[in-house]
């Protein structure tokens, strides 16, 4: 840190202290507390998050490199990601990933659920040990899945899952599920887990079977809970990143009407790639922000689910 | 639940555990082989264990992993940004609860709609914002730890409030009233009696932030740079498999070193790490 940069924040230190002792004791005095104890979250926030998302949907209509730009160009980054082959085939992929993980993993989880939540001897290990995948990042994961699919695998298959544009996305979704499927399942436990006693009992002594319980007692009281699922899965599978840069990178190539493609480049990569590896910031930003639509389209979409099902419970 | 019934399900529940912590055993077991004999063998048990040792030894000596440098910096960034995040959101969140004016109502909004923003829609500008702000002010804000944590402040906030929020709401005022005409000020009222109450929410937001902060790849990534002096674990992981042409048994030791400390945090706090990350999804 330079001096220049000391002297700053004493300075901003000696004014906040400065300000608050020249305040009058009583209600003026409060007023700068309060401002004082928002400011460190509002500053950092509006510094990291606030400024560079206006700043950030600016640039995407403009020629920038990174450092600077010369031309507003209107529209015209949008148009052009939309006539590449690239950026439409990572939007359609990254959807597809979305649509079966999604399913795959809340299927999954929601089994894991019903044994974690059970009697069944061991369930208190199964529940720590399902979680277990979920503390490691995606990109140790992703390196260590990528020797068990190209050295152990091949054990027993010719070919790595990997080198094949079509197995390679089966095995994201693999990895993805293998450890996605232990945190759903918690979630669904702790639903389970909040439906009455009371209300179990009755419907056994009604004679209800098992799965008669389950499908119209447990998971008509825990519908929130599947929405809750159901869009966390979702948002976490379209912004897939790590997993994604570290298992495959985007390949293995795949030739798409002449021309060689990545294809196993989600969003979220084809943005850094965009972005950081061609250097091409203007591009980059502007798929970025049809990002951003999207999930905010989604959010705002179980905001409205969520409240639904609020009212009718 | 009838016996035979119960023993079926807890079989099928240790086949699926099997495979849940299968990858990690191939990691240990590999970590403790040379290359060669991975070639020749992945599956089998390690040989010798004086070869695990030289594996890690080589790889924490490393120049592109040197794992108690990136270690010591994945530990300090964590805790630092985790005391000044837990302190800064519980005041930030205790006045907008505490107030019922439009502008309290405005930021709280703000933060909250604010959850929905991807990092990677201002991951580009944030980088240009801090290079601006770096040359105006002389604070190195790229490839410092000051910087990462300011930024992780930036983004660790608005969910810490959100979940702080809902917590103080519950926070009867007639507790701060008797405070205040016992004399305490402002902030002291906020420090004595507020903050220590805040503690079983503080833990589910540690935990939430821990994890991220932790595993985070990308924007260390981005700020430190893959080939920066100082690197998080994350990047430095990435920055040693790209040094290498798939060495496993070395990349594998790497695996191992950069799983180990949170597997034995999880070990101790187990319960606490699953509440914690449940109660910050359903929240």
């Amino acid at each position: 840190m330079g001096a220049k940069g000391l002297l700053i924040i004493l300075a901003i230190l000696a004014v906040a202290t400065l300000v608050y002792f020249l305040a009058p004791k009583g209600k003026k005095r409060d007023g700068v507390v309060q401002a004082l104890f928002l400011a460190p979250m509002v500053v950092t926030f509006a510094i990291t998050v606030g400024i560079p998302l206006v700043v950030g949907v600016f640039y995407s209509l403009t020629d920038w490199n990174g450092l600077s730009f010369k031309n507003f160009v209107g529209l015209g980054n949008y148009i052009k990601i939309f006539s590449q082959n690239d950026y439409v085939y990572s939007l359609l992929i990254t959807m597809g990933f979305t649509v079966v993980n999604v399913i795959a993993v809340n299927v999954l989880a929601f089994l894991l659920a019903l044994l974690g939540a059970s009697d069944v001897r061991f369930s208190k290990f199964f529940r720590a040990a399902y979680f277990v995948p979920n503390l490691i990042g995606g990109i140790v994961l992703g390196y260590v899945w990528q020797f068990i699919f190209n050295k152990i695998f091949t054990l027993a298959f010719p070919v790595s899952m990997l080198t094949d544009p079509n197995l390679a996305i089966g095995a994201i979704i693999i990895v993805s599920v293998w450890q996605y499927s232990g945190y759903i399942m918690m979630i669904y436990i702790t639903g389970l887990q909040s439906v009455p006693k009371d209300v179990l009992e009755a419907s056994g002594i009604d004679g209800a079977s098992g799965l008669r319980t389950l499908f119209s007692i447990k998971m008509p009281m825990i519908a929130n809970t599947f929405t809750v699922c159901l869009f966390l899965t979702l948002v976490n599978s379209f912004k897939q990143f790590d997993l994604n840069f570290a298992l495959t990178a985007g390949a293995p190539a795949r030739i798409l009407a002449g021309k060689a493609i990545q294809s196993t480049e989600f969003l979220a990569l084809n943005i850094y790639n965009t972005a950081i590896a061609k250097s091409n910031y203007a591009l980059g930003q502007s798929k970025a922000v049809v990002f951003f639509v999207i999930l905010a389209a989604v959010s705002l979409t179980q905001v409205y689910f969520s409240k639904k099902t609020e009212v009718e419970m | 639940m009838n016996k035979a019934k119960n023993t079926i399900l807890s079989a099928t529940g240790l086949v699926w555990a099997a495979i849940v912590l299968a990858p990690f055993f191939l990691v240990v077991i590999n970590a403790a082989k040379t290359s060669a004999e991975i070639v020749i063998s992945p599956i089998s048990l390690p040989s010798s264990f004086s070869q695990f040792l030289t594996n890690l030894n080589n790889v924490i000596n490393n120049q592109n992993f040197s794992f108690w440098t990136s270690f010591g910096a994945s530990l300090l960034i964590t805790l630092v940004t985790l005391v000044l995040l837990i302190l800064f959101s519980s005041m930030a969140a205790w006045v907008l609860v505490r107030n019922k004016t439009w502008w309290s109502t405005l930021i709280f909004m703000m933060f909250v709609a604010s959850m929905v923003i991807p990092f990677q829609v201002v991951m580009l500008p944030l980088l240009s914002v801090f290079r601006s702000l770096q040359s105006a002010t002389g604070i190195k804000f790229l490839q410092s730890f000051g910087g990462l944590i300011f930024a992780y402040l930036g983004f660790g906030g608005a969910m810490s409030i959100f979940i702080l929020h809902g917590f103080v709401k519950g926070i009867p005022l007639e507790l701060e009233e008797a405070a205040s005409i016992d004399g305490c000020t402002k902030a002291g009222i906020f420090f004595r009696t507020i903050f220590p109450l805040l503690q079983p929410v503080q833990v589910t937001v540690i935990i939430l932030n821990g994890i991220w902060i932790w595993n985070d790849f990308l924007l260390p990534s981005l700020m430190l740079g893959l080939n920066g002096r100082t690197k998080t674990l994350p990047v430095a992981v990435t920055a040693f498999v790209g040094s290498f042409v798939k060495q496993w048994d070395l990349i594998l030791a790497a695996a191992f070193l950069a799983m180990v400390p949170i597997i034995i945090l999880f070990i101790f706090a187990q319960k606490y790490i699953i509440g914690g990350m449940v109660q910050g999804a359903i929240k």
